[in-house]
């Protein structure tokens, strides 16, 4: 048994699409079996909800008069990089305003930053713009500042050079002393356990060879649609995976893109990291088509057949960049709220929303036997698709 | 002292200033206004800003008297049930702030994976102020 994308989408035209979430698909999957799950099922959809560094706006402000060609810009104080073009920029969700004390008193609160503008433009919120220039015959002016919302912006797109990691690791602090990481805050000796994926839900732990998911794939972004635009930054497929297909380490990324202003801050929100920085909290969807029975068993992963390298972020540990690998943990130990190791029971929690992934994967099933989004075909395949030999190397 | 009035229950957050740490507060309250007091968490180092959480019981007049007592002193005197807000809407449910508190005030629901805050159990540790990333937890005093 064999589908296209584009016979999906007839069906999705036609009404006629039976579309599941990730979660519900495993027990589908072991009720009917994977052949016949695969001959039901059209459309599996997945979802995430964590805080992803690499990620960013690019913005076009309407040329002023006199026009301005913006040498330095900054929004609510939050510098963004203007070495773009005359009125374009781009606000990196890590940035911090040059005032900010960061960690002069460790560990610093991170209050405000790149992150937390892109919330406030798509929350319909007043952002202050502030620009200078050198000037020039064609842009005279020296200095801009106006005050401005997401409808006074010309464009504005998340453009977010790497989200919506495979997979990552699970972070525990082996040293004497609480560190403060991304990862959260981390007490010493083990004291607990944090991790960030949304597991079984995860869209790329459901195609993990990229076998639907390519460039061009059509997506949910921050409550707009979005599009994958390309391999992420650090994107590496070829790390060791286990018998099911599942990478052992971050393995895939993707870069991604959507019209910020179809989004909703419920889906996107800026974050601050006591003691680390800023970032930016993203929740992708990505439908993921039922080709095969393959397809299927791959989306009928489950918790328990994800492992992940707990890692010591101590100081003696990933910091160092030397390997930090303590073992392997599996997400149905780590969402159970403790992980027994080696004699000791440590309390887990998650820094990525498991209710709002659902919640994600939820809507997308909805647009989706609605009719209003369909499953696109990508235009190219992602780095890693010639790593597929089968489900269970079959 | 009066016996007339009613047995009351409090819960409550002293702040006190580096010089007040060596004053023997708990004593006080015990035998110059007849409380129980219940040490539920204290940080108090010599040289350093002191805070203490305290569970109080005892007849509610001599529990007002203790409370003008401490405010006298120069303590901030909060209820802890009031402290801490945690804001349902601003929360994401990741659930980052479950693993670091200690006394399970926030945790996580299973299988839905949504957080709930419990001020009952909240011992005002502060540490969930640190863990959360979008400051849904905010310590109100």
């Amino acid at each position: 048994m064999t589908k296209t994308i584009a016979e999906i989408n007839e069906k999705i035209r036609a009404g006629k699409a039976v579309v599941v979430n990730a979660e519900e698909v495993i027990d589908i999957a072991a009720d009917l079996g994977y052949k016949k799950a695969a001959e039901k099922i059209d459309v599996v959809t997945t979802g995430t909800m964590g805080v992803m560094c690499s990620s960013g706006a690019f913005l076009n402000f309407w040329h002023t008069k006199p026009k301005i060609k913006m040498q330095h810009v900054w929004l609510d104080d939050v510098p963004a990089y203007g070495g773009l073009a005359a009125v374009d920029c781009y606000l990196g969700a890590a940035e911090i305003p040059e005032r900010d004390p960061a960690n002069a008193h460790h560990p610093g609160h991170f209050r405000f930053g790149g992150g937390h503008v892109i919330e406030k433009l798509i929350a319909g919120k007043e952002v202050r713009l502030r620009a200078t220039a050198y000037g020039t015959d064609c842009y005279p002016r020296r200095e801009y500042e106006q005050t401005l919302t997401l409808q006074d912006i010309r464009q504005a797109f998340l453009f977010n050079p790497r989200n919506c990691y495979q997979n990552y690791n699970v972070a525990t602090n082996c040293s004497d002393k609480t560190v403060y990481t991304y990862m959260g805050v981390l007490k010493p000796h083990m004291g607990n356990i944090h991790y960030s994926s949304a597991g079984q839900l995860s869209p790329l732990l459901n195609d993990p060879y990229y076998r639907t998911v390519g460039i061009g794939s059509r997506i949910f972004l921050g409550g707009g649609l979005g599009y994958v635009a390309w391999p992420g930054t650090q994107h590496a497929p070829a790390d060791p995976r286990n018998e099911r297909g599942i990478p052992l380490g971050g393995a895939g990324t993707l870069a991604v893109i959507g019209d910020m202003k179809q989004m909703n801050p419920r889906f996107i929100r800026g974050v601050s990291m006591t003691g680390y920085g800023v970032s930016l909290m993203v929740g992708i969807g990505v439908p993921i088509p039922i080709l095969d029975e393959d397809m299927l068993a791959f989306t009928a992963v489950s918790d328990g057949d994800i492992q992940a390298p707990l890692c010591d972020y101590g100081g003696d540990g990933y910091p160092t960049g030397e390997p930090c690998v303590l073992g392997y943990v599996n997400y149905q130990q780590l969402k159970s709220g403790q992980v027994e190791w080696e004699g000791k029971t440590i309390r887990t929690a998650p820094m990525s929303s498991y209710s709002r992934a659902l919640e994600i994967a939820e809507i997308l099933k909805e647009w989706i036997l609605s009719g209003k989004f369909e499953l696109s075909q990508p235009v190219q395949p992602l780095p890693g698709q010639e790593l597929y030999a089968g489900f269970l190397g079959r | 002292m009066s016996i007339e009035s009613n047995i009351v229950n409090r819960n409550i957050v002293l702040r006190f200033s580096p010089d007040m740490v060596d004053q023997p507060l708990v004593y006080r309250l015990v035998k110059d206004f007849d409380l129980i007091p219940n040490i539920i968490k204290a940080n108090v180092n010599q040289d350093r800003m002191g805070s203490m959480v305290l569970s109080i019981s005892g007849y509610e007049n001599d529990y007002k008297e203790a409370l003008e007592y401490m405010k006298m002193c120069g303590m901030e005197v909060s209820f802890l049930a009031d402290s801490m807000v945690w804001d349902k809407d601003v929360c994401t449910q990741c659930g980052a702030c479950t693993a670091v508190c200690p006394s399970g005030a926030l945790y996580i629901e299973r299988p839905a994976m949504t957080v709930h805050f419990d001020s009952e159990k909240c011992i005002v540790c502060q540490m969930c102020l640190q863990a959360c990333p979008v400051k849904a937890v905010k310590l109100d005093i």
